[in-house]
């Protein structure tokens, strides 16, 4: 394993795992929220990456994205270390975490796009052009210039998505992105992500 | 050395940020009206506070009003300017709770450089203005002596000052990250830093000038500049020509809220690197 690491994947995992010390009572404990994870993803597939709660799914996205440190184990995310690169691999990476808003609240969505791609540097042909295909492909035309807290929850998240995309990473994690909808809508929701995934 | 356009470049996400909370903050006319009237009110009642104290006695720590009007003037505008762009750091337990602090991390600047220019409060302006008047009236009535050296050390102070209490409130937010509700004690020593530096550092006992005079140099930012501008006996410890060593005690106090915030952040991403 360790002599085929790095090469061209667009994740890859090697034992990795981590571990948070919590208070239980008054003790102290270990808790293995990862462990021993290993994988390969390559460029241009879509993986889901399914468990109950509390299973570590969130706690990997961070390792994946250097949020998080790794207690064991090697990552390379777009082939960089995603602690040590963190400030690069932001520019190849879109992530939306369901439950944490990218967005600026107060701010009209548009406002927040403008922000964003000030943020990764887009020029305003750039900016312009992505967010225009953007625009058209989540249908967000309807609600740009409303304040993002006053968003229906399904509304932000075609806003949180396109928000991960304006930059056009290479790789995008999508952390719990079936929020918000009822649970029979869950299925198109994915067929959503799918086409996404085919246009951009 | 990076060209003009490059550094705009460079700046463009932090001016972008910034340009739309000035924007969001002023676009409620009657709560930013309301806001500033308060502040100002703060600025006076604190100021008010001094008074009295002048109204009791005639002189405080080998000080007289009006020279402590140059202190406190001194330390208030510095101490204002930096609450207005650096006094949001405080709010990092709320971002810490609530988890949104991961959104820094997936965007390509400097974390603590994301978290400073995040918000403005421009309502401190109103603070600044009654240190600025504060200041003012000091420099006009204390008899400075002045010349050359008042003319570069009044600025110098200004600017140390700033860089003192903004170097504060970032050792405060890295020990936030230990801390979590610890924003209180926290405080404590912001606001303290504050007020031990509007005072007269003459009247301090020993472990004070210690931990106010030289760990937290508040002295530095307005007491001792004072005092060389005056032309004053320093007290003890505390000599006339330490209000030179002004950026000395920004430079320090950067070093350790520095240190603190890399700490603190190696801590919230779970220790090595």
């Amino acid at each position: 394993m360790s002599g085929a690491f790095n090469s061209g994947a667009i994740i890859e995992t090697d034992g990795l795992t981590r571990e948070f010390r919590i208070r239980d009572g008054k003790r102290r404990r270990l808790l293995t929220a990862v462990e021993g994870l290993t994988v390969r993803i390559e460029p241009g597939e879509a993986v889901g990456y399914i468990g109950a709660n509390g299973a570590g799914k969130s706690t990997t996205i961070k390792m994946l994205t250097g949020i998080l440190v790794p207690t064991a184990g090697r990552v390379l995310t777009c082939g960089l270390r995603p602690v040590p690169d963190q400030r690069r691999l932001a520019r190849q990476v879109g992530v939306v975490f369901g439950q944490r808003s990218q967005l600026w609240w107060d701010l009209p969505v548009r406002e927040s796009f403008s922000i964003l791609a000030a943020i990764h540097s887009l020029t305003r042909a750039e900016e312009t052009g992505r967010t225009g295909e953007l625009v058209e492909q989540l249908e967000l035309g309807g609600f740009l210039s409303v304040p993002v807290r006053q968003l229906s929850l399904g509304q932000r998240m075609r806003a949180e998505v396109a928000a991960a995309l304006l930059h056009s990473p290479r790789l995008v994690i999508l952390d719990e992105p079936t929020i918000g909808p009822a649970y029979g809508q869950i299925q198109e929701r994915v067929r959503e992500i799918s086409e996404l995934k085919a246009q951009f | 050395m990076l060209s003009r356009h490059e550094t705009r470049e460079r700046l463009r996400p932090y001016r972008a940020v910034l340009a739309s909370r000035a924007r969001s903050q002023r676009a409620y006319r009657t709560s930013f009206a309301l806001d500033l009237a308060s502040s100002t009110l703060v600025g006076l009642v604190e100021l008010a506070e001094v008074w009295v104290l002048f109204s009791n006695v005639t002189a405080l720590g080998g000080m007289r009003f009006n020279q402590i009007l140059l202190v406190f003037g001194l330390a208030d505008l510095s101490f204002s300017l930096a609450d207005l762009s650096f006094g949001h750091l405080d709010t990092l337990p709320d971002f810490l709770r609530a988890g949104t602090l991961d959104a820094f991390y997936l965007r390509p600047q400097p974390i603590l450089l994301q978290l400073i220019t995040s918000d403005i409060s421009l309502r401190r302006l109103a603070r600044a203005a009654v240190g600025a008047a504060a200041l003012g009236i000091g420099l006009v009535t204390a008899r400075v002596t002045w010349g050359p050296g008042t003319v570069i050390l009044l600025p110098l102070a200004l600017v140390s000052g700033y860089g003192t209490f903004a170097a504060l409130f970032v050792w405060a937010a890295g020990l936030q990250f230990f801390l979590l509700d610890g924003a209180e004690m926290t405080n404590a020593f912001v606001y303290g830093g504050r007020y031990a530096a509007t005072q007269p550092a003459s009247v301090w006992s020993r472990p004070l000038k210690l931990v106010f005079g030289f760990f937290f140099p508040m002295a530095f930012t307005a007491y001792l500049p004072a005092v060389t501008m005056l032309g004053l006996p320093g007290p003890d410890w505390l000599p006339t020509w330490l209000g030179w060593c002004a950026p000395a005690a920004a430079v320090w106090s950067w070093l350790m809220g520095l240190l603190c915030w890399r700490w603190g952040l190696r801590h919230y991403q779970g220790g090595g690197g």
